[in-house]
């Protein structure tokens, strides 16, 4: 991503700086007073369980409305209009995958970890490993897209361009997110992505009402102000779009129509198989509260996407399409620049501070579940065949917490200007493709076992990193990630299309070319656990 | 001693008689009947959305009111359905399954004590 001569000065950068500093201190307090008890490993691991759905819901939304969510599908509508919009439909409609099917039985079956529940009627060590290292894979991916994504808001909102600088505030957002893991757990995290959801979600709504306010309340007129200025660009490609129908950023080609196909499947598949958002069901304490949790969730992150088709058609309008993309920060600045415009310094503070505590929010609950995944599954299950001790669990979940957290500040240094949305769809095509399979057989289908689980579990992941490397967005085009080589063979960017439906049929020619029988009183139990709650984690009692 | 694998507070025996009982049965064909078909039914719709959105620009840029077209009201049904079907599922489960669930729960764990 070039960044242009940035020359617009957004707002206050002290301003920005300052209403962020407030936030850590405030949501430092909150942690550190939810970590008093902390010692368990039901506790550190699920926040003892003892959420309500609507405060898990809110968390929910908190999670998964990352930075890519409120600055790129904005400012995807700003500048591409309504292909923008495909993106956030995707990512909602998944939603009702993960309560149809998975939120609740999960709750009831599993521990910890999303494999607690796939390795519960196959074998344990095998599963476990390949449970572990999807998560651990997709977890990466996305944090990596978060930390990437941090530099690039630096540059527009504290105003540091340098390189340097940019790493600078990369490694204090990685310390900040060790310190909420260790010292809170999931507890402590849970509440900062309470906290933060509420902001996001509200300063999104203040937006949107003002954005309407100045258009009279009339929807119709904040999309034809937007095509106007948008074909009023000085750029030619940018004033050709019709920004109200789909096409302007999917629509150039058949390989691009089919790349968008395969970005919708990965979309609307993925969710229910991230890592991060199936732990979430863990801290409530029962089925029907997960399934709360999940209503919330959808009413909220609904809610949030109707938002932002408001704030990217209003930022279209009322920024213009050449200061958005001439902005430090490219489509990305659409929101805050937006935010200038209707409030000037005070708004943009907040949402500043908002898009930093989002990606804050976000690297902190990926942590805790990939740390959890790691010393529950394969340090306590792989590796000691389940001779530790719980406690020994939540060590070496923090130490691992901390070896994340610094891998995560090397690589998001790396990746500083990469592209986030592209980072975070690879992620989802990681998760439909290498998890949901293996969820939805191992819950629904008696017959599936161990050899099916590993084959769609490695076939699906290793599959979509194959087909990654060998894209167009790693090499042979101007956009890739290595420009100036080219060992791209495969035409599409997002490789969901190929990878997710290869892993639904290898778990079924895995499951039925096996010959070793399943073990029904296993079967029996989980059929029974995940349908009714028997024998369930329970809640601590405080 | 096992840590991460508390073991079942039910017998083998229990769980197995359970899978066959009909009042079991019952609860899964009942979730099973509801879950599968409605997530084809939105996974059609959604399908249907994306294939428009690729292949018929022309179709979704179709003027319905004002600046509003055919896309835009597609694309807001696709929020309308999803809020439709989960407050449909969550009716569904409050009336269906949360009590033959609680009954065979009641039923497993009162044997115990």
């Amino acid at each position: 991503m070039t960044v242009l001569a940035a020359t617009e000065t957004v707002g206050n950068p002290l301003a920005n700086i300052g209403i962020f500093a407030l936030f850590v201190v405030i949501t430092l307090f909150v942690v550190i007073k939810a970590s008093k008890k902390n010692q368990t490993a039901d506790q550190f691991f699920t926040g003892g369980r003892s959420f309500s759905g609507p405060q898990n819901g809110i968390a929910i939304a908190g999670d998964y409305l990352s930075a890519a969510s409120f600055l790129g599908i904005a400012g995807a509508i700003a500048v591409y209009g309504y292909d923008g919009f495909l993106y956030s439909i995707g990512f909602l409609v998944a939603w009702l995958v993960a309560l149809l099917l998975v939120a609740e039985l999960l709750r009831n079956t599993g521990r910890f970890t999303m494999a607690d529940v796939l390795s519960f009627r196959l074998k344990q060590r095998p599963v476990r490993m390949a449970a572990a290292t999807s998560t651990l894979t997709v977890s990466l991916f996305y944090l990596l897209a978060q930390m990437a994504g941090a530099g690039g808001l630096v540059a527009l909102l504290l105003d540091i361009k340098s390189k340097s600088g940019q790493s600078i505030v990369i490694a204090v957002v990685g310390i900040l997110m060790i310190v909420y893991v260790l010292v809170g757990g999931m507890k402590g995290t849970t509440w900062v992505q309470i906290i933060k959801a509420v902001l996001l979600i509200a300063g999104a709504a203040i937006m949107t009402v003002m954005v309407l306010a100045k258009f009279g309340l009339n929807f119709s007129e904040i999309l034809g102000s937007a095509q106007t200025a948008i074909s009023g660009s000085t750029d030619k490609a940018v004033a050709a779009r019709d920004v109200l129908a789909p096409g302007a950023q999917y629509g150039g080609s058949v390989t691009s129509q089919i790349n968008f196909l395969s970005l919708a499947l990965a979309l609307v598949l993925g969710t229910a198989g991230l890592p991060h958002v199936l732990m979430r069901f863990y801290t409530v304490p029962t089925a029907k509260e997960a399934r709360r949790s999940v209503v919330w969730a959808i009413a909220l992150i609904g809610a949030f996407y109707l938002f932002t088709l408001v704030l990217g058609y209003g930022a279209a309008a009322l920024v213009g399409p050449d200061r958005i993309l001439a902005a430090a920060g490219g489509q990305n600045s659409a929101a805050p620049l937006l935010a200038f415009e209707l409030g000037g310094v005070i708004l943009l503070g907040v949402i500043s501070a908002v898009a930093f505590a989002t990606i804050l929010a976000v690297v902190a609950g990926l942590t805790i579940t990939a740390s959890a995944s790691f010393a529950h599954d394969v340090y306590a299950s792989v590796l000691k065949s389940h001779q530790v001790t719980e406690d020994e669990q939540v060590r070496v979940s923090r130490i691992t917490a901390v070896v994340l957290g610094v891998l995560a500040i090397g690589l998001g240094i790396l990746a500083n200007g990469q592209n986030i949305a592209f980072l975070v769809a690879l992620a989802f095509a990681i998760a439909a493709a290498a998890n949901l399979p293996t969820i939805v057989y191992s819950l629904y289908w008696k017959r599936f076992n161990t050899r099916g689980a590993l084959w769609s579990m490695y076939g699906g992941l290793i599959s979509t990193l194959v087909l990654i490397v060998f894209s167009p967005a790693v090499s042979g085009a101007k956009t890739a990630m290595i420009p100036g080589v080219d060992f791209a063979w495969f035409p599409l960017a997002n490789p969901g299309i190929v990878s997710i439906p290869l892993a639904f049929v290898l778990g079924i020619i895995g499951t039925v070319t096996s010959k070793v029988p399943g073990d029904p009183t296993l079967d029996a139990e989980m059929e029974v656990r995940s349908l009714t709650g028997v024998g369930a984690e329970k809640a601590v009692a405080h | 001693m096992p840590t991460t694998d508390r073991p079942p507070a039910n017998t083998a025996q229990q769980f197995l008689d359970m899978q066959a009982s009909p009042e079991f049965q019952e609860l899964r064909t009942r979730l099973r009947r509801f879950v599968f078909p409605m997530t084809a039914i939105f996974l059609v719709w959604y399908a249907t959305y994306v294939l428009l959105g690729a292949f018929a620009h022309d179709f979704m840029a179709t003027a319905v009111f004002g600046n509003v077209n055919v896309g835009l009201l597609i694309g807001l049904g696709q929020f309308v359905s999803t809020f439709v079907i989960t407050g449909l599922y969550v009716r569904f489960a409050n009336r269906e399954l949360d009590p033959r669930a609680a009954a065979i729960r009641a039923e497993m764990e009162g044997t115990e004590r």
